[in-house]
């Protein structure tokens, strides 16, 4: 297998690696360089300005505001869509009726169709998805407040994105909405290859079902929920947030910065404003912030594998 | 991934009785097992009629008037006005956006799938100095937040001259779609059998013979999984066409439905902008039903590994 190889390696390696290294790579690098000049983006000219822009990141108050929703998508986002997905999860795999002579634990009838239905959204752009909620949300015509006059809640009629209080949370709403199916699937997939062995001993030692979920299905899938953990919170730091929250909120960014996020911000500096080495500067705060999220989730979630 | 179907039908067949329950616990059992079943039968249909509810209210509403969609939103059309539609495919340039998409996507897919399996077949099946260091290089930029590159990345593409064009689009997605897919096909090409490739080099294929005409054929599920992935990864990319793709004859469906959002706000053509929408919808659910298996394999595959 000697003959020619490295010829060979450099053939198949050069077009990906020198494609990725121009269009990826090289760009994150050039934008931690840039953090430190004053350059605008609109002119060539530019000069080293130390740690300035970091300075004042510090003094900005809409930083602080997009870094707040930021972490506050990052940590509750994957919470509560993971314990959605795996609570219906759990359901679809174990909330079965027990059929006599069969086995103690059996998933529900129709399973299969919950999984296919409840994976629709995954499919779908999040930039439609954020277009459909947009309108869902319009107070006067959308059809949320519709239902609401329609089941005599005339006095309920909330602006939802136009309120500042709420814009936030209609906004996270949408994404957990879009994103429960896909962890449905993931979680139903392992937890089908779980052995019913253990469930059934379980339930004989007068567990019930909670404990078995607890003790016994979380555990087991602890290495998915983590992983799922991990790539939810990246993609609600992400490039997720920033469709939802430039397409839906009005500004963009929200009545009063109420749903502006770090990379919506970024791109804002960058492309509307003409301050691209202090969209940089954000941009790299936003780099730490993921890679510190990602740590410390697989730190805290660090447990010795089960082998079943 | 193919058990969860099994149950059902095996129970029949076990004859009854013989798992010898003491008389007294099988009922007060059965009966915790059926409350369990209608509670979370109940749960389950509400959550699948929240996820269907949006999206058969934009198929209605795509149907109606100006005016019933804002006098009485879940009001079924009085009738089907399918004027809103070629009223969106002529007039709302949604055909434009279709072909751009098309183009876009096409090229991009056989180009990641090109590139990212020669590349992970090198760093799968050969040792070299630096080998390691290339395969996290990749890996990393699954990790790492995009926006944080487009910055200088808008000015690498334009300063190539590849702003607002077609082919400069498609070279950024394969840059960006090649982590994945290098790390899922690495992975793939690892689990191959090395003894057929040996074999034909033995007989004296060259190299990229044995990796075209044996290993690619050997690799088609992996494939197929990873080319959903991007697929669907590409067919729904919004980020990357705003930063990089400003040019209104250039736009992809995507970026052309939002435009469209804003320009027939002012418009006032609320019904032909819903018809936009369903129209993107609709090719993307109607291939997700018929290949429904390889999609969920192709979308979960990466978070089993």
């Amino acid at each position: 297998m000697q003959h020619g190889k490295y010829r060979f390696i450099v053939g198949f390696l050069a077009v990906p690696l020198g494609l990725y290294t121009l269009f990826v790579v090289w760009p994150f690098i050039q934008s931690i360089y840039y953090s430190f000049t004053d350059w605008t983006g609109l002119s060539p000219d530019f000069k080293m300005v130390g740690f300035d822009n970091y300075e004042r990141m510090l003094d900005d108050d809409i930083f602080w505001k997009s870094l707040q929703h930021s972490l506050l998508f990052a940590l509750l986002l994957p919470l509560v869509t993971i314990s959605l997905a795996l609570f219906f999860a759990f359901m679809i795999n174990v909330g079965g009726r027990k059929r006599r002579g069969g086995p103690v634990i059996t998933g529900v009838r129709g399973s299969s169709f919950y999984k296919i239905v409840y994976f629709f959204p995954q499919v779908l752009s999040i930039a439609i998805v954020a277009l459909l909620f947009a309108f869902a949300y319009n107070p006067d015509s959308g059809a949320i407040n519709s239902i609401l006059r329609g089941i005599g809640l005339d006095s309920v009629q909330p602006l939802w994105l136009g309120d500042p209080n709420l814009a936030l949370w209609a906004v996270m709403a949408v994404l957990v909405w879009s994103t429960v199916g896909f962890f449905v699937v993931l979680f139903s997939a392992g937890m089908a290859s779980i052995p019913a062995d253990l469930y059934e001993a379980a339930l004989l030692d007068g567990a019930n079902r909670s404990t078995t979920f607890f003790r016994i299905t979380l555990p087991l899938l602890w290495d998915t929920v983590q992983s799922g953990w991990v790539y939810m919170g990246i993609l609600a730091l992400g490039a997720e947030s920033f469709a939802v929250v430039q397409i839906m909120t009005t500004g963009p960014g929200g009545p009063d910065y109420s749903t502006t996020v770090m990379v919506l911000y970024v791109y804002q500096k960058a492309f509307r404003d003409g301050q691209a080495a202090y969209a940089t500067t954000i941009g790299v705060a936003l780099l730490i912030v993921t890679l510190a999220f990602a740590a410390v989730v697989m730190r805290l979630g660090r447990r010795e594998r089960l082998e079943y | 991934m193919k058990t969860t179907e099994t149950s059902a039908p095996a129970e029949s067949g076990v004859p009854v009785g013989k798992t010898g329950d003491p008389a007294g616990a099988p009922s007060k059992e059965k009966k915790e097992g059926t409350v369990l079943n209608v509670f979370s039968h109940g749960v389950l249909i509400i959550w699948a009629f929240m996820v269907v509810m949006p999206l058969l209210w934009a198929v209605m509403t795509s149907f109606k008037d100006d005016a019933s969609i804002f006098s009485s939103p879940w009001s079924l059309p009085d009738k089907l006005r399918f004027d809103n539609w070629s009223r969106a495919w002529t007039e709302a340039n949604m055909s434009d956006y279709f072909l751009n998409t098309v183009l876009v996507v096409g090229g991009s897919l056989i180009g990641t799938l090109v590139l990212g399996s020669m590349a992970a077949y090198a760093l799968a099946r050969f040792d070299f100095p630096g080998n390691r260091f290339i395969y996290y290089l990749f890996i990393g930029g699954m990790s790492f937040p995009i926006m944080l590159a487009l910055v200088p990345l808008f000015y690498v593409v334009n300063n190539m001259g590849l702003l607002n064009t077609i082919h400069g689009l498609i070279l950024v997605y394969i840059a960006y779609s090649l982590p994945f897919t290098v790390f899922f096909l690495t992975a793939f090409f690892r689990t191959l059998p090395t003894s057929v490739a040996e074999a034909a080099f033995v007989d004296g294929a060259s190299h990229s013979r044995t990796f075209f005409q044996i290993m690619l054929p050997m690799a088609k599920p992996g494939l197929v999984s990873v080319g959903i992935f991007n697929f669907l990864g590409q067919w729904n990319q919004y980020m990357l066409p705003t930063v990089l793709n400003t040019d209104p004859d250039k736009r992809v469906l995507t970026q052309g439905l939002v435009q469209l959002a804003v320009s027939q706000g002012y418009k006032g053509d609320w019904s032909g902008l819903f018809a936009g929408l369903v129209m993107a919808m609709l090719p993307v659910l109607a291939a997700y039903i018929v290949f429904q298996r390889q999609v969920v394999q192709g979308l979960t595959a990466g978070a089993l590994k």
